[in-house]
C-alpha cells in the first residue's frame, strides 16, 4: 500500500452529504398559521440525496458513476463542478472544472450559432482568445457549417445538442465531468463524441462519467463507483460495478 | 508537477478499519503526505464574489449583449425604444406638473430639471428592478453550471447603463439649448453622482435579487420601493418644498441620507443648475450629504455582497 500522491489527486470528495428541503408551500398565510402553531416541521420535510460519501479521484483518471435513477449522480456533480454547495463535509478540486452537463443550458434561442458559441465558451471558461483559435474545430465538429449565422432556435434539437456539445468539449478543463452524453445526436455524431471523449481522457484529463449505458461505461473506465439511494455501495474495478448493478437489477 | 500515465490503481485500498462506515473510502488522512501542491485545492463554488465578474469582463460583455439582444429582439425599432419611452414620460410629467400645476413659473428651465431628475430615477429603476430579477430569470444557467453569479445582476446594471447613455444625450440638448456653463467640478460631481447610484442599484439588486431566488415576492416588494422611489427625491418638486414642510431636523436629515435624493440633486447641479441664472438655492449642507450617500451606497453593496453569498449556494437547489 503505497503513500497516496497528492499531487495527482484532482478531486476529494470526504464524507459528503446533501439534504434536499422539499417545501410543501410557500404561501404566507400556510406559513405564519403553522409557525404560529409551532408546527413549522410540518411546513418541509428533509431529504437526503447524498450520505457520507467519500472518493478521490486523481489525475488522468476516469471514473463512471454509475446507479438507478435518484440515486444522487447529478447531484454529486453538481457539488463538484460548484453549481451548489454541500451540507456537510468537504470537497475539494485542483484546477478547472466543466461539464457536458446540459450542454444546452447556455444557449440563447434568439442568438446565431456563432454568437452562441462565444458566449457559452465564455460561459464554460475559455478565454476570448481560446475560442477565436477553437472556432473552426468547434463548427467542424457540430458540423452544422451552413447554419452557423441563423438564429438557434430554428435548429433542430439534435443540431442544437451537436453545438451545445460541440463547444463543451472544446473547452480545455482539467476536469470533466460527463452526464448522460449519449442523449445527444444521431449515431456517428455519438461516436464522434465518444472518440473526443476518449482523446481527452488520453490526454490525461480528469473524466467522471454518469451514464446508464454499462457497456459503454466499462469499455470507457476501469474504475466504477455505484451510488444506491445517496449512499456510495461500490468503488472498484468497473467490472464488479457493472456486475453488481446487474445483480441488483435482477432483484 | 507528477503526471500519471494512465488510469491509476484504483479500489482495494488498505487500512479500512479506520472508517468503517466508509468501507470504499479513499482519504485515508493517515497516509497523506502533506505537499505545498495541496494549496491549489479549492472548494468548488467558492469564488471571489464580486471581484471574479472583474476577471471575466469578457463574459460580462457577452451577457449584456445577450440580454441587450434578447430585449430588442423582433422589434423594428430597437434601441430607439430607449429615447421613445423617456421622451414620452417627460412629455407627460412636463405638461401635467410644468404646465397645468404651473411648476414652470416656479423653477427655472423647469424641463431640464425634471429630466435630471427622471433620468436618475430611470436608470436605478431598471437597474434595480433587472437585477432583482436576473438570478431567476437566468435559471436555467445557474440551475446547471457553476459562474460567479454576481455576473447576472453586474449585468443588469450594464444593460441599463446602455439605456442611461442615450437619456443622457437627449438632456444635453435640451441643457445646450437653455445655455448651459457647466464647470469641471460639476461635470465631475455628475460622473461621481452615477457611480454612486450605480453602487447603490447594484447593492440592492444583489441583495433582492438573492432574497427572490427563496421568494418570489420580493420582486414585488422591489415594484413597489420603486414606486415609492420616484416620489421620495425632488424629482417633479424642489428640495426646498420638503423642508418647508419637514423644517431641517431629524426627518430632513432622514430624507436626505437616500443616496437617491443626492443622485438627483448632484444631477440637478451637473445639468440644471448651470441652465439657471444661479440664484436658486442649494441645500448647504450638500457636501456632507453627498458623503453619507456615498457611504451609505458602498455599506449596501458590501451588505449585498454579503447576502449575496449567503444565498449563493442555494440558488441551484431553490430555482
Ligand atoms: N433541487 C432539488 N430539490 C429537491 N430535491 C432534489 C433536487 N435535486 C435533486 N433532488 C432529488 O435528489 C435525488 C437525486 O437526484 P439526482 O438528479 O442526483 O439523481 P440521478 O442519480 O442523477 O438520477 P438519474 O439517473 O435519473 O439522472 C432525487 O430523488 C431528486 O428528486
Ligand atoms: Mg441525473
Amino acid at each position: 500500500m503505497g503513500q497516496r500522491q497528492l499531487d495527482q489527486d484532482r478531486i476529494r470528495i470526504d464524507r459528503v452529504s446533501k439534504h434536499f428541503t422539499l417545501r410543501h408551500t410557500r404561501a404566507v398565510k400556510e406559513i405564519v398559521v403553522k409557525g404560529l402553531q409551532g408546527r413549522r416541521k410540518e411546513l418541509s420535510e428533509q431529504f437526503t440525496a447524498l450520505r457520507d460519501v467519500s472518493l478521490t479521484v486523481g489525475e488522468g483518471e476516469a471514473i463512471a458513476l454509475l446507479g438507478r435513477n435518484g440515486s444522487g449522480k447529478s447531484t454529486l456533480l453538481k457539488l463538484i463542478s460548484g453549481v451548489m454547495g454541500a451540507d456537510e463535509g468537504s470537497i475539494a478540486v485542483r484546477g478547472n472544472v466543466a461539464g457536458l452537463i446540459d450542454v444546452g443550458a447556455g444557449f440563447h434561442p434568439d442568438l446565431t450559432g456563432r454568437e452562441n458559441i462565444f458566449l457559452n465558451g465564455a460561459i464554460l471558461g475559455m478565454s476570448e482568445a481560446k475560442i477565436h483559435q477553437e472556432f473552426d474545430r468547434i463548427v467542424a465538429f457540430s458540423e452544422i457549417e451552413e447554419f452557423i449565422d441563423t438564429e438557434v432556435k430554428f435548429y433542430s434539437s439534435g443540431m442544437f445538442l451537436r453545438l451545445a456539445f460541440a463547444v463543451a468539449v472544446h473547452t480545455d478543463p482539467d476536469i470533466f465531468l460527463v452526464d448522460e452524453i449519449l442523449a445527444v445526436g444521431d449515431e456517428p455524431f455519438q461516436h464522434k463524441c465518444l472518440d473526443r471523449i476518449r482523446e481527452l481522457r488520453d490526454e490525461g484529463k480528469c473524466l467522471v462519467i454518469v451514464s446508464h449505458d454499462l457497456d459503454m461505461v466499462s469499455r470507457f473506465t476501469d474504475r466504477g463507483v455505484v451510488l444506491d439511494k445517496g449512499r456510495m455501495v461500490h468503488d472498484g474495478p468497473i467490472d464488479e460495478a457493472v456486475a453488481l448493478l446487474r445483480r441488483r437489477a435482477e432483484g | 508537477m507528477v503526471v500519471s500515465s494512465g488510469p491509476r490503481q484504483t479500489g482495494g485500498h488498505g487500512d479500512r478499519g479506520a472508517s468503517p462506515s466508509h468501507p470504499t473510502a479513499h482519504l485515508d488522512k493517515a497516509n497523506i503526505t502533506p505537499m505545498s501542491d495541496t494549496a491549489i485545492f479549492q472548494a468548488p463554488g467558492t469564488g471571489g464574489g464580486l471581484l471574479d465578474v472583474f476577471h471575466r469582463r469578457y463574459l460580462l460583455r457577452l451577457l449584456v449583449h445577450k440580454e441587450l439582444k434578447a430585449r430588442y429582439h423582433g422589434s423594428v425599432l430597437g434601441m430607439l425604444w430607449s429615447y421613445i419611452k423617456p421622451a414620452v414620460q417627460f412629455g407627460v410629467f412636463y405638461f401635467v406638473i410644468g404646465v397645468f400645476f404651473k411648476m414652470n413659473n416656479a423653477v427655472d428651465s423647469y424641463a431640464v430639471y425634471l429630466f435630471s431628475g427622471i433620468i436618475a430615477m430611470n436608470f436605478f429603476s431598471e437597474a434595480f428592478g433587472n437585477a432583482t430579477r436576473s438570478i431567476t430569470g437566468n435559471w436555467a444557467l445557474v440551475k446547471k453550471i457553476y459562474l460567479p453569479r454576481e455576473l447576472f445582476p453586474v449585468a443588469s446594471v450594464f444593460v441599463s447603463f446602455t439605456h442611461f447613455i442615450p437619456q443622457v444625450l437627449v438632456l444635453l440638448v435640451g441643457c445646450l439649448v437653455t445655455g448651459w456653463h457647466p464647470t469641471v467640478w460639476q461635470l465631475l460631481a455628475g460622473v461621481g453622482g452615477f457611480l454612486v447610484l450605480a453602487v447603490f442599484a447594484l447593492g440592492l439588486g444583489l441583495i433582492f435579487g438573492a432574497l427572490n431566488v427563496v421568494f418570489r415576492d420580493f420582486e414585488n416588494v422591489v415594484d413597489l420601493i420603486l414606486m415609492v422611489a420616484t416620489w421620495a427625491s425632488p424629482v417633479i418638486y424642489t428640495w426646498t418644498a420638503v423642508r418647508d414642510a419637514l423644517g431641517d431636523g431629524p426627518l430632513w436629515w432622514l430624507y436626505q441620507c437616500n443616496p437617491l435624493t443626492n443622485v438627483v440633486e448632484i444631477f440637478h447641479w451637473t445639468f440644471w443648475y448651470p441652465t439657471t441664472d444661479g440664484r436658486a438655492p442649494m441645500p448647504t449642507q450638500m457636501p456632507t450629504f453627498v458623503a453619507i450617500a456615498a457611504g451609505v451606497s458602498v455599506v449596501v453593496l458590501g451588505i449585498g455582497q454579503l447576502v449575496f453569498r449567503r444565498f449563493d449556494g442555494r440558488f441551484a437547489q431553490e430555482l
